[in-house]
């Protein structure tokens, strides 16, 4: 039997970078196909709720824009024992928290899946409400998909060039090309920000 | 000292205690507070360290899509978002929704707010009172006796069984990934459990976690999808079809019947677990009745889960609307969101400007121009602030005003409220928890009473569940089917020019979306959301909000470890990610308590 696998995109894509997950997930969605021991979820904002999602598999693939303090848009890609650990060691995003603990719980109550891979993506801009995926992060969702499929094959998961039907992936109105064409012009709408957050002088 | 004009005396001129950021709620929030040299606490400030602005986003977007980027917001009142906003569209354009649309968000609204409270108490609340790490001395045997002396009715109380627990537990902890529980202050005296309740507790936690898991299912069922289930202007996109077998999303028997035990599972659970763990945890604080804050001075509802469709006149609703102020008990006024006079958002103690100073704006008229700018008093820089000045602007979050004053909202201040109109349901409740554990009315106000006040909530709003479950069952087997009114999909049929306002009750209190909409198009989003009301800085008069209000005159054991402080703000249950701007870069890991 294969193993049954979740791939999963973290994020809020709100928050320009901080979509990079959920956007990895879509574009899969949109160009493998995958069988039916494998779901690919959007985990968007969300903790808890992601729990019986981690029950019921063997293996988890997680994509996620992470912050190591690398240059922008470098991939790093971490394992098992290293995904918490790592998460707990430095703080990656304002909902990894969230799955830092979605993790330890699902320990705690002894379904963890066994096999754990994170994707991650350095972001170059995270305080741009309402934004979409930078240029230098966006060109890293071809190759956070091949590495993710290679990762998989490796596991002896079946992966095919297609398309997958997901009902749980973003509605419509916010996949990616819908949500960054129709977003306000900056006349239109305030973007400024506090500068304890911005970097640059205000 | 200061006497503010909603009647608390404040004083800052004692130790200030700063902890930043306040731990286990969703988004950021920093709390400064001073004490006296009894390690009272004389003046509380509550600041919400980032910025929001969802019209940011939505201004020019199609209203049929704003629930879903509500829903994003944050990670908690997804649904409720949601369920706000396509409300505010079917007021602006007059859509009316079917009978059977009504049961079937009442229901995943029910869900929604079922799982937070539980989610909220067992995961996020409870260790401001129960100690896991003591949990770890108790006597199973012990443990089971106490179990079956609290609840009778809970089948998993065997000494093994607990004995289980705690060897897992051990387990857990030793290993070193003590993730869920860090943060605590566990040798801090302010927690007063024996280990056997700890032990029980902890072990509710574990059950609760397992029962989240099907709550949420309710979700899936309904909204098609969870996380981030799916909405519709008009209805809920999701077809019956009872005599289906296996077709994608649509409602069949077979569907029907996990959601009616699920219900089932969700009401034993309130009545043989929540409920008597608050009153057997509230037992050993019984002297605690600290926090009340504005609770016995002022209170909000808009009010929520209305019997029948489109009808939301206050006798309609099972969870009540009205307004409470100057802590007159006898008068419950009604709320009305559209009129200009009663909802006004506040800027003058926060970091956004209107041009004029002591401006109220309705939330049509609102406006978000940011204007960040520290107080002369202010210790420390523009990106590393030491020490806020309260007298100037202070926070992220706007001063939202019912008439001029400061309320309170949440489970708490909906009980109050219905205690108040003799809401049959709620008083019962009310009186009932209040002869168990002996207590007179007052006790009510605090946050104990808060604390309860949700638990209850959460088995009232199970048994609302079932209503609406065999009100939506009576409804298909007489034949209709209908989920959704299409009617005016089409933009072409709206008027050029039209406003509306949706409001429900999320799980930490009133929610309002107020949207304008312009040639099919948003013009103008505002949502007040239940923490601006409760986390709200002060306004021009200089009255002061309910975070503030409920930590006065609290004492604290050790003021470097502020328990007191987390007790009191968790038991709002806090988010402040859709009530201020989200994320800090570099996000500190852990709290720092600095005492100046």
């Amino acid at each position: 039997m294969t193993a049954r696998v979740l791939v999963l995109g973290i994020g809020n894509v709100l928050w320009a970078d901080e979509g990079f997950g959920v956007r990895c997930v879509e574009r899969l969605a949109q160009t493998y196909a995958f069988g039916p021991d494998v779901r690919l979820l959007d985990g968007g904002t969300q903790g808890l709720y992601l729990l019986p999602f981690l029950e019921e598999v063997d293996t988890l693939l997680v994509f996620d824009a992470v912050d190591y303090g690398l240059a922008p848009g470098t991939l790093k890609i971490v394992e098992d024992d290293e995904v918490p650990a790592y998460m707990g060691a430095k703080k990656m995003s304002l909902h990894q928290t969230g799955f830092q603990d979605v993790i330890a719980t699902a320990q705690l109550m002894g379904y963890c899946p066994e096999k754990l891979i994170l994707i991650g993506c350095q972001p170059e801009e995270l305080e741009d409400y309402g934004g979409g995926l930078r240029e230098v992060v966006s060109a890293q969702i071809t190759p956070a998909i091949e590495i993710a499929v290679e990762k998989l094959r490796g596991l002896g998961v079946d992966v095919q060039k297609g398309q997958t039907r997901s009902p749980d992936l973003a509605d419509p109105s916010i996949q990616r090309s819908a949500y960054e064409m129709g977003r306000p012009s900056e006349e239109e709408a305030c973007r400024v920000g506090d500068d304890r957050f911005l970097p640059q002088d205000v | 000292m200061v006497s503010t004009p909603n009647g608390f005396n404040i004083d800052n001129s004692g130790k200030r205690i700063v902890v930043d950021p306040v731990t286990r709620i969703e988004g950021h929030m920093r709390c400064e507070v001073n004490v006296d040299e009894n390690g009272v606490i004389r003046n509380a400030v509550s600041t919400g360290t980032m910025w929001r602005g969802l019209e940011v986003i939505l201004k020019g977007r199609d209203p049929r899509d704003a629930w879903a980027f509500t829903e994003r917001i944050c990670g908690v009142c997804t649904g409720t978002h949601a369920l706000t906003s396509v409300r505010s569209v079917e007021d602006a354009l007059g859509i009316m929704i079917p009978d059977n649309a009504n049961s079937i968000r009442n229901l995943m609204q029910l869900a929604l707010q079922i799982h937070d409270h539980i989610v909220h108490f067992y995961h996020l609340h409870a260790l401001d009172w129960v100690n896991p790490v003591n949990a770890l001395k108790a006597d199973p045997k012990a443990t089971s006796e106490l179990q079956q002396a609290v609840s009778p009715s809970h089948p998993m109380s065997s000494p093994g069984y607990f004995r289980d627990v705690q060897n897992r537990l051990k387990k857990f902890i030793e290993s070193g990934q003590l993730g869920l529980f860090k943060n605590g202050y566990w040798d801090n005296p302010a927690y007063k459990l024996p280990p056997e309740a700890d032990l029980m507790a902890t072990t509710h936690y574990l059950e609760a976690l397992d029962l989240q898991k099907e709550i949420v299912k309710i979700h899936t069922i309904f909204g098609g999808k969870n996380p981030h289930p799916n909405w519709l202007v008009g209805g809920v996109p999701c077809p019956i079809n009872i005599d289906g077998v296996g077709g994608v999303g649509a409602i069949n028997m077979e569907r029907l019947n996990m959601v009616q035990s699920i219900i089932q599972q969700t009401l034993e659970f309130n009545r043989n677990v929540y409920i008597p763990d608050v009153i057997a945890i509230g037992g050993f604080y019984k002297n605690w009745l600290y926090g009340g804050g504005l609770s016995s001075k002022a209170c909000l509802a808009y009010g929520d889960i209305p019997e029948n469709p489109n009808d939301f006149s206050p006798e309609q609703l099972h969870m009540p609307r009205g307004a409470i102020i100057n802590g007159d008990l006898s008068t419950v006024y009604d709320v009305d969101p559209r009129d200009p006079e009663q909802v006004q958002e506040f800027v003058d103690h926060s970091w956004y400007t209107y041009g004029e100073a002591g401006k109220g704006l309705h939330p049509w008229d609102g406006i978000t121009e940011p204007n960040y700018e520290l107080g002369p008093n202010a210790k420390g820089t523009r990106t590393n602030i030491e020490e806020l000045d309260e007298a100037a602007k202070y926070s992220w979050i706007k001063a939202p005003r019912w008439k001029g004053h400061a309320m309170e909202v949440g489970p708490l201040a909906r009980y109050i409220i219905g205690y108040a109109k003799g809401h049959e349901d709620i008083s019962d409740q009310v009186t009932g928890l209040l002869k168990t554990m002996d207590l007179p009315l007052d006790a009510l106000f605090s946050t104990l009473g808060r604390t309860a006040a949700r638990a209850l909530e959460s088995e009232y709003c199970s048994r609302l569940q079932q209503h609406f479950f065999d009100k939506l069952i009576t409804s298909i087997k007489n034949g209709d089917s209908s989920t959704a009114n299409v009617e005016k999909w089409d933009p072409s049929t709206w008027p050029s020019e039209a406003k509306g306002v949706g409001m429900t009750e999320a799980p930490r209190g009133a929610l309002g979306h107020w949207i304008k909409i312009k040639d099919g198009r948003i013009e103008n989003y505002q949502c007040v959301v239940p923490t601006t009301w409760n986390g709200s800085p002060r306004d021009t008069e200089g009255n002061i909000g309910a975070f503030e209000a409920s930590l006065l005159d609290t004492p604290m054991e050790r003021p470097e470890e502020p328990v007191e402080i987390l007790r009191t703000l968790h038991s709002f249950d806090p988010c402040l990610a859709c009530s201020t701007h989200v994320m800090s870069p570099d996000g500190a890991e852990l709290t720092t308590v600095k005492v100046r």
